[in-house]
């Protein structure tokens, strides 16, 4: 029995990648095209970078997008690590089935519901809609993205750590912050970056939710993707993946750093004893 | 005993924060499906009259009705939406499930080291942009796009795909592969490869193993990564405005018309509850998967 993969599994996973990557690479390829019309490679040029970076609409929407994004997804964090918390150490608490429903429901609800109720929301409380709105939109959306990262991370902590520190007399608060929190952390900043991307990423509920003065980068790249394709756009959405997969790298060789030392120092405390 | 108390009220912020912005913005989507029509903005009638009490509340619900609903199954627009939603997102999941089934069984055949990089290389197109993923095929699919130009390039018949069904479930299986493969891979990875050695000793082809232990033992996966796909497809927005031009009706396609050209919100309101009705059983479907994953997590 061959254990490796066959040829069929071979193909399979590299005309999967090639689909997957194909229109991102030619999305890249052309940013860089002199010329106005895709088909048409008219040599290497960076005008298009220089076209946007001069477009104010668009690097407006951008550092209105980072803006939420950064708030919105420590908002998402905060109440999604706490959500997290209770669920896995709160035992069955009253209301605990209605609690977890409300925590993972954003995950599966279409978005267009959740853009549409929140709006309602607003209009019925009298809150202009503007740039908070989508802050609290996005807020909710992904809280429950941030809940289940943390979740997957304290349901293999070893509790026994937390019962010493309670035992050697650490107030609660204080093993949480102490304890647990620089345990779970890779969860935590996992969680933060996830609700950070999914927030740059939103289109239809920012719709919803945003007011006059508030445009998100998407809802700008939408309007001008639907009066035709322009090569500026080709451009920014490149200094958005290039940022994205940085981002992700960067998060990656951190957390290879992490597990080598951690593996490093194990080595050092139980070598000889393994050994 | 006490720590748990604590921890029990680790709950307290994310439960109001969930109560204001999540469960109580459903129960006004509700009360406006059941309002009045009206071609306008808000306030729509019937409104409480607080002052007046419990006599108010009951005036209110006595007030409501399901004008709009009855509107939604008697125009023909609705109803074409709402059925032509629910296919594209039962095709796209089953093309889905074709594509991503093969890649995810490559996937957990290669050496654990290999599987790292690609899983990774799975995820990565998933951190960047929804949107942008969608808009790069608007330049392939065009007539005078990539696809067309390749396709010339050895002799081939142009096609003409942008604006017709099929764009759009190019845009779904290609928007939604990652929920598919990464669900069936965690199964597939975990599986015990002695079975197939076993099958394999015991004279047993190679498909017909795939198909009397492989598949069968990677159901939990394939349900789930169904449903992952399934149920936002259904409400899909992007995929359909973009790749399926104007003849193409999806459901989230029309609360979205509603809202922002027809400005009809009880309308608007209805269509979401009606969508929401439909998720509800795919929905709680999900939750119990999830659920029992994770038990068997712990």
């Amino acid at each position: 029995m061959k254990k490796g993969p066959t040829a069929f599994n071979i193909a399979s996973v590299s005309l999967g990648l090639a689909f997957l990557y194909l229109p991102i690479a030619a999305l890249v390829l052309y940013s860089f095209n002199a010329s106005r019309l895709v088909t048409v490679w008219g040599g290497f040029s960076t005008r298009w970078y220089a076209a946007l970076f001069a477009n104010e609409a668009l690097m407006g929407a951008a550092w209105v997008t980072l803006r939420v994004g950064l708030i919105s997804a420590t908002v998402a964090t905060a109440l999604g690590t706490l959500a997290a918390v209770a669920l896995v150490r709160g035992g069955r608490f009253g209301g605990r089935t209605l609690f977890s429903g409300l925590v993972y429901a954003p995950m599966v609800m279409p978005e267009v519901i959740l853009g549409l109720s929140l709006l309602l929301l607003f209009v019925a409380l009298r809150i202009d809609r503007g740039f908070w709105t989508v802050v609290i939109a996005h807020s909710t959306c992904t809280l429950a993205y941030v809940a289940v990262v943390v979740h997957a991370r304290l349901v293999t902590f070893d509790r026994s750590l937390e019962e010493a520190a309670q035992d050697l007399g650490c107030p609660p608060i204080r093993t949480f912050l102490t304890v647990t929190l620089p345990n779970i952390a890779p969860a935590v900043v996992a969680g933060w970056m996830l609700a950070f991307t999914l927030s740059l990423d939103d289109l239809v509920v920012a719709s919803f939710a945003s007011g006059p003065g508030a445009t998100t980068l998407p809802m700008r790249i939408y309007s001008q993707v639907r009066l035709g394709v322009s090569p500026e756009i080709n451009a920014a959405c490149t200094l958005l993946i290039a940022a994205v997969a940085t981002g992700v790298l960067v998060y990656a060789l951190v957390g290879k750093w992490r597990t080598l030392r951690e593996l490093r120092s194990e080595a050092g405390a139980t070598g000889p004893a393994a050994a | 005993m006490k720590r748990k108390n604590g921890e029990r009220l680790a709950a307290i912020a994310p439960y109001l924060w969930l109560g204001l912005f999540f469960a109580f913005p459903f129960v006004l989507v509700l009360r406006l499906s059941l309002s009045d029509q009206a071609l306008a903005m808000p306030p729509y009638a019937p409104r409480i009259d607080w002052s007046a009490g419990l006599a108010g509340i009951k005036a209110f619900v006595a007030a409501l009705d399901l004008e709009t609903y009855a509107r939604l199954t008697s125009d023909d627009l609705y109803l074409v939406a709402y059925l032509s939603s629910l296919r594209f997102a039962a095709i796209g999941t089953i093309l889905c499930l074709l594509v991503g089934y093969p890649i995810a069984l490559g996937m957990a055949r290669c050496a654990p080291q290999t599987r790292k990089i690609l899983l990774m290389a799975v995820i990565l197109p998933f951190w960047t942009s929804f949107l942008i993923r969608v808009y790069a095929w608007i330049a392939i699919l065009k007539p005078e796009g990539l696809l067309n130009m390749a396709l010339e390039a050895v002799g081939l018949p142009g096609l003409d795909l942008l604006n017709t069904q099929a764009a759009v479930y190019i845009g779904l299986v290609y928007c939604y592969l990652p929920f598919m493969v990464l669900p069936i891979y965690a199964v597939l990875e975990k599986q015990d490869h002695s079975l197939l050695e076993a099958a394999a000793d015991l004279g047993s082809p190679p498909w017909k193993t795939f198909w009397q232990v492989t598949l069968p033992l990677s159901f939990g996966g394939v349900v789930a990564g169904a449903l992952l796909c399934f149920i936002p497809m259904v409400g899909e927005f992007v995929v359909p405005d973009l790749l399926g031009g104007a003849q193409t009706l999806m459901i989230g396609k029309t609360i979205w018309i509603e809202f922002f050209s027809n400005r009809d919100w009880p309308s608007a309101s209805a269509v979401a509850v009606a969508l929401l009705l439909t998720l509800v059983v795919p929905i709680v479907l999900y939750q119990r998967q999830q659920a029992k994953a994770l038990e068997a997590g712990q």
